[in-house]
């Protein structure tokens, strides 16, 4: 790619970037529906679906900047900025409501001082509402990373935060 | 001295990997899925003379105790003797689940010594169009929710004239309350791929994709690497088991879409597309995944044919009741004492299942109502739990069967803030096509709240938007979403009036 190249003029793009993005792009360019599987590459390296990515994602595919962008925000788990370093996700929904998912929240979110989709100061670690884990049985739930929580408490939660160091 | 210890994403919510990882160091350790006994969870298990034997829950401080009483055989507080001869397992007809907890998930050689491909071998000695009739006289009909007979489902799909043709599983399960889906691809996912090869020789599909919502890692994970297995054993490939017949399949990631359970609009999510739901006709069975003939089914819809196709339809329709045949993975959920999943013939009335199966709340406190199906599933109040199991069974109360899962709530429950929370859901997770489900859910959610403070004129305008979007919504989110809201206000008026009153604690 040349440097007078359309592509290398957006801002804050450099050539590490578009080489990685390239790579992620043609290892999915042949499937059919390739766009999800690369937005997932493009979150799972880079933490969220840069900006920048989505014009050479058109491009490569065919479509709209304005298409991409719509899938990119149609769906819940496409960031378009980072997050933090862990995320930890609290179910909300009905299962894990009956068992005192809210009043769990709400002690969670006090005690991490942060509300639903924040990050903490320290950028170590983002709280995000989930609706369901397939954890029904043993509710209420939580999970971060690879970890799931099952019963959980408060005491648990903080344990959990804690191992992972955020 | 072989010993269990579920893999299943449950057991390890509640500590399994530490289990497991403890009595590695004296034990060779297999993963299994769960039996699906939530409560007895991590459930370790130990082989000896071919009768395996529980303990449970094994908490990872019990780990070292356990190791010493497997070792010796001596008495443990938490064994609980043969798993096989539990109530709870012994209540059940487990045949799509049949293998799920028994086996190593990843091993086709189990698989197999297990009953597993009798399925597909005899789908291929038979045919297509032998298949077909098969499913249908069976009576199958879809285990996601909309109960459509799904022979004549793949009948329609066989029928087309297409260059391509798809077979698509819908693995989003995203009901609250609902983990069959899960614990059956964590647990034994290649009756999943057999039942999926099965669909494709049936209809001439040579490829499938799974499309599991992004929730389930571990069903992810289990699902891709059971498809390698699968691969290298010749189940799939240019030649299915050497029968000439080619069916190759992969795993797709959803992205945190509710809607993308409703199946065009999961059609939509796999081509790489917004998942906005597509009006019908025409039905998918027709233009389904890029505009081809694809089938689309539930992951214990397809789970269950390699059973069906083993044992015969009559076998499976013998089984029921009505118009719903076979078995249903019943999944009880939420505040109830014994939590799991029960595969059990429809029929059974939904106080057997939460009062003697379920053993009631898991608070000890009465329970007030169940949701069954999911956020777009009835309030059934306890008074009411003499409905039969079954498909025209529950809609004849206006409830809804849906995925099976029946989530418990004790009489603490404030109904209206449930229904809240279910136009709440809607709101957040509609795709935004129609105006009743896009708009009407965020009226509701205002309405309620209006409610919520004492100001009664909201209830005869929140019965009249819930019929709007019941009856003007395109697909089940916006028309369904009024089932949760409608049930919890006409069977429980109490808790939408009077509420500038300081809400009184239930049985206080």
């Amino acid at each position: 790619m040349s440097p007078d190249d359309p592509a290398m003029t957006v801002p804050a793009i450099d050539a590490d970037f578009l080489l990685r993005l390239d790579e992620i792009i043609a290892a999915h360019k042949g499937r059919e529906g390739p766009l999800l599987p690369i937005l997932h590459d493009i979150q799972a390296e880079w933490g969220h679906v840069p900006e920048a990515a989505q014009p050479v994602i058109a491009e490569a595919l065919g479509m709209t900047r304005a298409e991409v962008h719509g899938v990119v925000s149609f769906y819940h788990d496409f960031r378009d900025h980072p997050h933090g370093r862990h995320v930890l996700r609290l179910c909300r929904a009905e299962a894990c409501q009956s068992m005192g998912a809210e009043a769990l929240a709400d002690e969670v979110r006090a005690a991490l001082g942060i509300d639903w989709h924040e990050t903490t100061p320290d950028g170590r670690l983002t709280l995000e509402p989930v609706f369901c884990l397939g954890l029904c049985a043993c509710a209420p739930s939580a999970q971060m990373g690879d970890r799931l929580l099952g019963r959980a408490d408060l005491a648990k939660v903080q344990k959990l935060v804690a191992e992972a160091g955020a | 001295m072989r010993v269990w210890v579920p893999l299943d994403a449950a057991a390890r919510a509640l500590g399994a990997d530490e289990v497991a990882e403890a009595l590695s160091r004296e034990f060779t350790v297999t993963r299994n899925g769960t039996r699906g006994m939530v409560w007895l969870e991590p459930l370790v298990e130990v082989e000896r003379d071919g009768v395996r034997y529980g303990y449970g829950p094994v908490m990872p401080e019990d780990a070292a105790s356990v190791a010493g009483a497997i070792r010796t055989g001596s008495e443990h507080p938490l064994a609980l003797g043969p798993v096989e001869e539990l109530p709870w397992m012994k209540a059940q007809t487990r045949l799509t689940f049949a293998r799920v907890g028994v086996i190593d998930p990843l091993s086709v050689d189990e698989y197999e010594a297990h009953g597993g491909l009798a399925g597909l071998r005899r789908a291929i000695s038979v045919g297509p169009e032998k298949i077909v009739d098969e499913v249908t006289e069976s009576g199958l009909r879809g285990r996601g929710g909309a109960g459509f007979p799904t022979g004549i489902k793949w009948k329609t799909v066989a029928g087309a004239k297409a260059v391509r043709k798809y077979i698509v599983c819908n693995a989003d399960e995203g009901d609250s309350g609902s983990f069959a889906d899960r614990m059956l691809m964590e647990g034994d996912p290649l009756v999943l791929i057999e039942g999926m090869t099965i669909a494709g020789i049936a209809v001439g599909a040579v490829q499938g994709y799974v499309y599991i919502r992004s929730e389930y890692p571990d069903a992810i994970r289990l699902m891709q690497a059971a498809i390698v297995r699968a691969r290298q054993a010749g189940i799939l490939g240019q030649s299915v088991l050497g029968s000439g017949h080619a069916y190759d399949m992969e795993v797709r990631v959803g992205a945190g879409a509710y809607v993308c359970g409703e199946e065009t609009s999961l059609l939509n999510s796999l081509e790489g597309k917004r998942g906005i739901v597509r009006a019908k006709p025409p039905i998918p069975a027709l233009e389904g995944f890029l505009g081809r003939p694809t089938v689309v089914n539930n992951v214990i819809s397809l789970a269950s044919v390699p059973w069906i196709l083993t044992h015969g339809a009559a076998e499976y329709a013998r089984l029921g009741i009505g118009r719903s045949k076979g078995t249903i993975p019943v999944q009880l959920a939420g505040n109830v004492r014994y939590g799991g999943l029960f595969e059990v013939a429809f029929g059974m009335s939904l106080r057997q299942i939460i009062e003697e199966i379920g053993g009631g709340t898991a608070s000890g406190r009465p329970v007030k109502a169940a949701q069954v199906g999911g956020p777009l599933g009835s309030y059934i109040p306890h008074w009411n739990f003499d409905l039969p199991f079954g498909y025209e069974e529950l809609a004849s109360k206006e409830g809804l069967l849906g995925h099976a899962g029946i989530t418990v709530f004790d009489d603490t429950a404030d109904m209206l803030k449930l229904a809240r929370f279910a136009m709440e859901f809607c709101a957040v997770e509609s795709c935004g096509k129609c105006t009743p489900c896009r708009i009407g859910s965020i009226r509701g959610v205002e309405t309620i709240d209006r409610i919520a403070q004492g100001d009664e004129t909201g209830i005869a305008i929140l019965t009249d938007l819930c019929n709007t979007m019941k009856w003007g919504s395109l697909c089940a989110l916006g028309g369904f979403a009024p089932f949760p809201v409608m049930s919890a206000l006409t069977h429980f008026p109490e808790d939408f009036s009077g509420r500038r009153e300081p809400r009184r604690e239930a049985a206080e």
